[in-house]
């Protein structure tokens, strides 16, 4: 496997080149969902990075036994059972926090970001590649949900993690922590990055 | 009465006021990925819909019948091994993930052969994106929806039945088929405008997306004053507070009867 990238590159590709949110455009439902706020966007970062470096591992591990159109059931019901892991830890330790992420935690299972990670890296390659693949891109999609988030809870509530950073003249931003918001910063978010993307490889804007 | 009225107001609320899409963010990925052309998208929509109530239906029975505590399935099968107290104590809940999408997935398989039997162009059409309904997070949604409703309540007369699952399913796939024929005629006149080089593509979809769910926002407060107008007239009547003036007169007539 001379032409596959090292686990060092696969670890660095996730968190900007490869980035789940910005360039590929996978994990939307959370993305929006839970980026009113930084502290469930963290959360959820940390609950997806644990799922996806889980079943990364698992299905490195298991990925001589797979038979080709049997592989999305086992992807799926990996990532389930680790779901449930994850769900029943937070329901318990941060009892609050669970409410409040309600259906989201258990629709990590249909996140496409974990899917397609086990598609194309975990389903070829040795568990410590794969393991470091998973750790970059969920560094990469917690960077992207807390930079959501920031923009969101500042303008919307004018603080960040409940500490008031903007003068108190500020008018909540209310729309901004509504579901229009999350659309919006995302869709504005995103044009900057590809802006920043295009003046970078020397495009003409 | 008041049975038909929850209906009514579930599908309601399923399909405009909180639409899948738009405010619980569910279904983002087709609505990205397949909503460049209506027929496509409604034909997106239709199997989305018909998967939904399907995946409802088992969930549904799965739930009640196997993974709640004292689920007639379960304790029957328990009443082999343990005593009668012990078997109807069996929670089987914490495995429902994995039930739920491992049901979602199997009938999405038959969707799929039905599909390709029945409708060979449609099949040609959708491509990738049919086995991909199973990782939609919509139907998973309905399903956790309705398990929340039947497993958590506090009051057990409040648990959902089977016709309000269906409505909810139904409904929702309803929404999702608006939302996303509604998008997808918006992109069909946005390949025509003038964007910016950096916004084309998701991130002004996602822009006309926002503003889309601004507008949905309009229904917010319908249902409550849709539930007013369809209660019946003296239950409304028994609710409304009395004037304290009112108040007196009925406490002087009282009063004056008892003497």
């Amino acid at each position: 496997m001379a032409d596959q990238p090292t686990a060092s590159e696969r670890f660095l590709q996730g968190i900007l080149p490869e980035n789940p949110v910005y360039r590929q455009l996978l994990g939307l439902c959370p993305t929006l969902a839970v980026t009113n706020g930084m502290k469930p966007a963290i959360t959820m970062a940390v609950s997806v990075a644990f799922v996806l470096v889980c079943a990364n591992v698992v299905i490195s591990l298991i990925r001589n036994l797979l038979k080709p159109h049997l592989r999305i059931v086992i992807f799926t019901l990996t990532i389930a059972t680790f779901v449930t892991i994850a769900d029943r830890v937070l329901a318990a330790y941060l009892y609050q926090m669970s409410k409040t992420l309600g259906p989201y935690i258990p629709l990590i299972i249909v996140n496409c970001i974990i899917i397609c990670r086990c598609e194309v890296c975990a389903s070829k390659q040795s568990p410590f590649i794969a393991a470091s693949d998973a750790l970059g891109q969920a560094i990469g999609f917690g960077l992207a949900l807390s930079s959501i988030a920031a923009v969101r809870e500042i303008l919307g509530t004018g603080g960040l993690f409940g500490i008031q950073l903007l003068p108190a003249a500020w008018p909540d931003w209310v729309i901004m922590v509504l579901p229009p918001g999350a659309f919006i910063t995302l869709g504005l978010l995103l044009g900057f990055v590809n802006w920043l993307g295009m003046r970078k490889s020397g495009g003409s804007i | 009465m008041n049975y038909l009225v929850d209906i009514i107001l579930i599908a309601l609320s399923a399909a405009l006021i909180n639409n899948f899409v738009l405010y619980y963010f569910v279904g983002i990925c087709p609505f990205i990925g397949v909503s460049r052309r209506v027929d496509m998208a409604f034909g997106m929509g239709c199997a989305v819909t018909f998967v939904i109530t399907i995946a409802a239906f088992l969930s549904w029975t799965i739930t009640t019948m196997v993974l709640i505590p004292g689920a007639p399935l379960s304790s029957f099968v328990a009443g082999f091994f343990l005593s009668k107290e012990a078997a109807s104590t069996i929670d089987l809940t914490v495995l429902s993930y994995i039930v739920y999408i491992f049901s979602i997935a199997s009938s999405v398989q038959f969707v799929e052969m039905y599909v390709r039997k029945f409708f060979p162009i449609l099949y040609k059409s959708f491509g990738v994106f049919l086995p991909l309904i199973t990782t939609n997070c919509a139907i998973l949604f309905a399903c956790l929806t309705i398990m929340s409703n039947v497993v958590g309540v506090e009051n057990p007369a409040d648990a959902w039945d089977l016709w309000h699952s269906l409505t909810l399913a139904f409904f929702g796939g309803v929404g999702f088929t608006i939302a996303i024929v509604i998008m997808s005629g918006i992109r069909e006149d946005l390949e025509l405008c003038d964007i910016p080089e950096p916004f084309k593509g998701a991130a002004i979809t996602l822009v006309v997306g926002g503003i889309l769910a601004l507008s949905f926002m309009g229904f917010t407060g319908v249902d409550s004053g849709l539930r007013k107008a369809m209660t019946p007239a003296q239950e409304t009547a028994m609710v409304l507070p009395l004037e304290p003036a009112q108040t007196a007169m009925i406490e002087f007539n009282q009063g004056g009867m008892d003497q």
